[in-house]
C-alpha cells in the first residue's frame, strides 16, 4: 500500500523529498493565499455573509457570483470548444489540446460550485434543487441542473485518463466509448448554461443599464464564452508547455506554433461574430445615444478596447506569424471577457444609484476567490503530473 | 441640558459606537441586523392548512394607497414590526420622525430583514409627499418565477408567500424584483431566510385587514376586492380630477399587482420604478422555451448529425487516398 502510494501519488519518492521539492517559493506563496482564503471560508461560514462580504439588500449578489460563477465559468469554456472540435468534428490535429481542454473545465465548473457554497446562503440545501423542489420555470433551476449534467459529462470524459493512471484497463476502454456521447451531450449543455449565465439578467431589465441590458444577452454570453474559451487554450498550452516541458516525450515546436495561430485563426471569426452581435443589438434597441455618456464610455472600452482592438491585432499577427503576440492578445481578450461580467452583473447593475453607495468587495471575497484559483491551479498540476494529459 | 437629556444623549453615542464596530455599518438600520424571522413560517404553516380545506375564494384582495392621504405618521410602520414581531420601538417615535431634523426621511429607505414596509419622504413644490412601499404582490411575481426551487407562491387571496423550508439561500428573487422588496438576513450564518411583507395573509384568511391598513388613521390605505379597489382608485380620480393624475399604478404594471397607488404627481418622481404591461417572467420566457425546445428535441439529433455527415466524408476521402 505505502509503495502504491509513493508510486502514484509521490510521484516515486519518499515523503521527506517531496515535501522538500516542493518547497519552493511559489508553493509558498500559494500556502499563504490558501491561508487567507481558508480564513475567509471559515469566517463566512461561523459568521455569516453580513459581516464576512459587503453584500446588502441592494447588491445580493457580488464578486463571487461576478467572479467564481459568471467569469469563471466563461473561462471553463475550453472543454466545450476544443472538446467539440477534436472529438466530434474530427479535428485530429488538435487532439492533444483536448485532454488539457477537458481538464481544466472539470476543476472550473467544480470550484465553481465549491466556491458558490459560500454565497448560498443555506448551502447545505443545494440538492434540493437535484431532486427534492423543482421551480422548472427559473433560469437558474436550468443552470443548477446544467452544471450538475456537465460536471457528469467531463468526468466521463476526463476517466479514460484517470483509469489509465489507476491501471484500470477496462474502466478505461468503456469510458473510452463513452466519450463521443459525451461530448455530443457536452455541447448541448455547455451551450445551454453558457447562454443561460446570461440568460439570467433577462428578469431585471429595469435594473441593468440599457447598454448593457438586452434580450439577445444569452447569445452574447454564449459567443463570448466560445471566445474566451478558445483564448484559454491558447493560455493554458502556453503555460503548460512552458512549465511541464519535462512530460513531454515529442515536442514540435514550429507544428505547435502553427496549431496556435490555427486556434487564433478561429478567435477571430467569432470576436467579429460578437461584434456584429453587438451592434446589431445597439441600433435594435436604438441605444446610440446612450454611448455619450459616463457609462457609454465604459462601455465603449469594454467592447472597442477589449474585443475590437484585440481582433485587430490578431489579425494582424495571425498574418505575420506573431506567435507571441498572439498569446499575449489572448490575455487581453480574457481580460475583456472578465470584464464583460462583471459591468453586466455589477456594474451596470442598480446602475442609476450613486457610486458612493455601489457595493465593492471586502478583502475576504476577494482572498476567498484568490484561494480557489490557486486550488484550481494546484489541482491541474497534481493531475497533470500524474495522468497522462499532455502527451 | 437637563440630566434626562443628557443621558438620552451618552445612550445614544454609546449605541452608534457599539454599532460603528463593524466598519461600514454605522450608516445601516438596526433592522438590517435582525434574524430569525417568524412571520414566513406562520404564514406558510396558514398556507399549508388552508389548501386542504379547499376553500374557495372568488377574487383576490387589494390594497388601495392613496398618496395624496398620507400624513407620514409612520404607523403602519409600527403596526407591521408588531404584528410581525419585528424589532419595534414606541409609536411616539415614528410619529415623531416627521417633525425631527435629522429624520429617517432625510434619505430614502428601503425595505430590510427586520422591516417589510417603510415610508418614504419626497417632494413636490416644497410640500412633503410621503410614499409608503412594501411587497407589491404580482399577479405574475417575478420573485416566484425566479425562484429555482420554488420556495414562493401566490395565493388566491392575493399575498405572494415565502416558504423559508425550501430557500437555499440563492438571492435571485432579490435581482429579479423590479420593486427591490426582497431582504435577507445577511448577518444569520445558519438559517438566513428571505423577508418580505406578507399581506398579512394570515390575519386577511381570518376575515381581518392587514395590520397596516388596521393603523392608517388617515385613510392613505384601503383594504378590499382588487376590481372593487380598482373601482373606488377610478372613482376617486374622477371626482377630484385637478388633485390626482390619471393613472392607478399596479393596475398594469408588470402585469398587475395587489397594491394599487394612486397619486397627486407622476409616480417616476416618487421612486416607483416605470414599467410596462410586460409581467417580468415574461422577459425569461422565450429563451427558457428556446432552450427547451433547442435542447429536448433539436441539438441532439443535429450534433450527432454534423458528427456522422463529417465523419463520413473523412472516411470517403481517406478510402480515395489509399486507392
Amino acid at each position: 500500500m505505502s509503495n502504491w502510494f509513493n508510486e502514484k501519488i509521490l510521484l516515486g519518492m519518499n515523503c521527506r523529498e517531496y515535501i522538500s521539492k516542493h518547497a519552493t517559493l511559489l508553493n509558498f506563496m500559494a500556502l499563504i493565499i490558501l491561508c487567507f482564503s481558508f480564513y475567509a471560508m471559515a469566517y463566512r461560514l461561523i459568521y455569516g455573509l453580513g459581516p464576512a462580504t459587503n453584500l446588502s439588500d441592494t447588491y445580493p449578489w457580488g464578486f463571487w457570483i461576478s467572479f467564481d460563477i459568471l467569469a469563471g465559468i466563461a473561462l471553463a469554456a475550453p472543454g466545450l470548444t476544443v472538446g467539440t472540435v477534436v472529438y466530434l468534428f474530427g479535428a485530429k490535429d488538435y487532439k492533444h489540446f483536448a485532454r488539457p481542454a477537458i481538464l481544466s473545465s472539470l476543476l472550473g465548473y467544480i470550484f465553481a460550485v465549491f466556491a458558490l457554497m459560500f454565497d448560498l446562503g443555506r448551502y447545505y440545501r443545494v440538492f434540493y434543487v437535484i431532486g427534492w423542489s423543482w421551480g422548472l420555470n427559473s433560469i437558474l433551476f436550468l443552470i443548477a441542473w446544467h452544471f450538475f449534467l456537465y460536471i457528469i459529462i467531463c468526468l466521463i470524459e476526463w476517466f479514460p485518463a484517470f483509469f489509465e493512471w489507476l491501471g484500470i484497463e477496462k474502466a478505461k476502454n468503456f469510458f473510452s466509448k463513452l466519450g463521443i456521447w459525451a461530448t455530443v451531450f457536452g455541447v448541448i449543455i455547455a451551450g445551454g448554461h453558457q447562454s443561460a449565465l446570461g440568460g439570467l439578467f433577462l428578469v431585471a431589465p429595469t435594473k441593468i443599464h440599457p447598454l448593457w441590458y438586452s434580450a439577445l444577452l444569452p447569445l452574447f454570453f454564449l459567443v463570448s464564452a466560445l471566445f474566451a474559451g478558445i483564448s484559454m487554450v491558447i493560455i493554458e498550452s502556453t503555460i503548460s508547455h512552458k512549465v511541464f516541458r519535462d512530460q513531454l516525450k515529442t515536442f514540435d515546436r514550429a507544428d505547435f506554433d502553427n496549431k496556435t495561430l490555427g486556434l487564433a485563426k478561429a478567435l477571430v471569426i467569432i470576436l467579429f461574430v460578437y461584434l456584429i452581435l453587438k451592434v446589431l443589438d445597439l441600433t435594435h434597441y436604438n441605444n446610440w445615444h446612450y454611448l455619450k455618456s459616463e457609462y457609454g464610455y465604459w462601455y465603449l472600452l469594454e467592447v472597442v478596447g477589449f474585443v475590437l482592438a484585440p481582433a485587430l491585432v490578431l489579425i494582424n499577427s495571425v498574418k505575420n506569424k506573431k506567435v507571441k503576440l498572439v498569446r499575449f492578445t489572448t490575455f487581453w481578450v480574457v481580460t475583456g471577457v472578465i470584464l464583460n461580467r462583471f459591468n453586466v452583473s455589477l456594474i451596470a447593475y442598480n446602475w442609476y444609484i450613486p457610486l458612493q453607495e455601489k457595493y465593492y468587495p471586502t478583502w475576504m471575497e476577494i482572498a476567498l476567490s484568490l484561494g480557489v484559483v490557486t486550488l484550481i491551479v494546484l489541482f491541474y498540476r497534481f493531475i497533470v503530473r500524474r495522468m497522462s494529459i499532455l502527451s | 441640558m437637563n440630566r434626562r437629556e443628557f443621558f438620552k444623549r451618552s445612550l445614544t453615542i454609546a449605541g452608534s459606537l457599539l454599532i460603528a464596530r463593524n466598519s461600514n455599518a454605522s450608516d445601516q438600520p438596526l433592522s438590517v441586523y435582525s434574524t430569525q424571522n417568524k412571520a414566513n413560517k406562520k404564514n406558510w404553516e396558514k398556507f399549508e392548512e388552508l389548501k386542504k380545506t379547499n376553500s374557495q375564494i372568488d377574487e383576490s384582495y387589494a390594497v388601495l394607497v392613496d398618496i395624496t392621504k398620507c400624513i407620514g405618521c409612520r404607523r403602519c410602520e409600527w403596526a407591521c414590526n408588531e404584528w410581525n414581531k419585528n424589532p419595534n420601538r414606541p409609536v411616539k417615535e415614528f410619529e415623531a420622525s416627521k417633525d425631527e431634523k435629522p429624520s429617517v426621511f432625510d434619505r430614502v429607505r428601503r425595505t430590510h430583514a427586520g422591516e417589510f414596509t417603510v415610508v418614504n419622504r419626497f417632494h413636490s413644490k416644497n410640500k412633503p409627499v410621503y410614499v409608503k412601499k412594501q411587497c407589491m404582490h404580482c399577479a405574475e411575481a417575478a420573485c416566484l418565477n425566479a425562484c429555482f426551487v420554488d420556495a414562493f407562491k401566490k395565493t388566491p387571496q392575493g399575498a405572494v408567500l415565502y416558504n423559508p423550508s425550501l430557500c437555499v439561500g440563492c438571492r435571485y428573487c432579490m435581482i429579479a424584483c423590479p420593486f427591490d422588496i426582497p431582504a435577507y438576513e445577511y448577518y444569520n450564518a445558519l438559517t438566513p431566510q428571505i423577508t418580505k411583507c406578507t399581506m398579512c395573509f394570515d390575519r386577511v384568511t381570518d376575515g381581518k385587514v392587514p395590520a397596516c391598513v388596521e393603523s392608517c388613521t388617515s385613510d392613505a390605505l384601503i383594504f378590499g376586492k382588487r376590481s372593487e379597489m380598482l373601482k373606488l382608485a377610478y372613482n376617486t380620480i374622477n371626482k377630484n380630477p385637478e388633485r390626482y393624475i390619471n393613472h392607478v399604478y399596479g393596475e398594469h404594471e408588470a402585469g398587475g399587482t395587489n397594491w394599487l397607488y394612486i397619486s397627486q404627481i407622476p409616480f417616476e418622481k416618487l421612486g416607483f420604478p416605470e414599467l410596462d404591461k410586460t409581467p417580468i417572467p415574461a422577459h425569461s420566457k422565450s429563451f427558457l422555451f428556446t432552450v427547451k425546445v433547442l435542447e429536448v428535441v433539436a441539438a441532439a439529433p443535429l450534433v450527432w448529425g454534423a458528427y456522422y455527415m463529417i465523419s463520413k466524408n473523412r472516411s470517403k476521402k481517406e478510402g480515395k487516398k489509399d486507392e
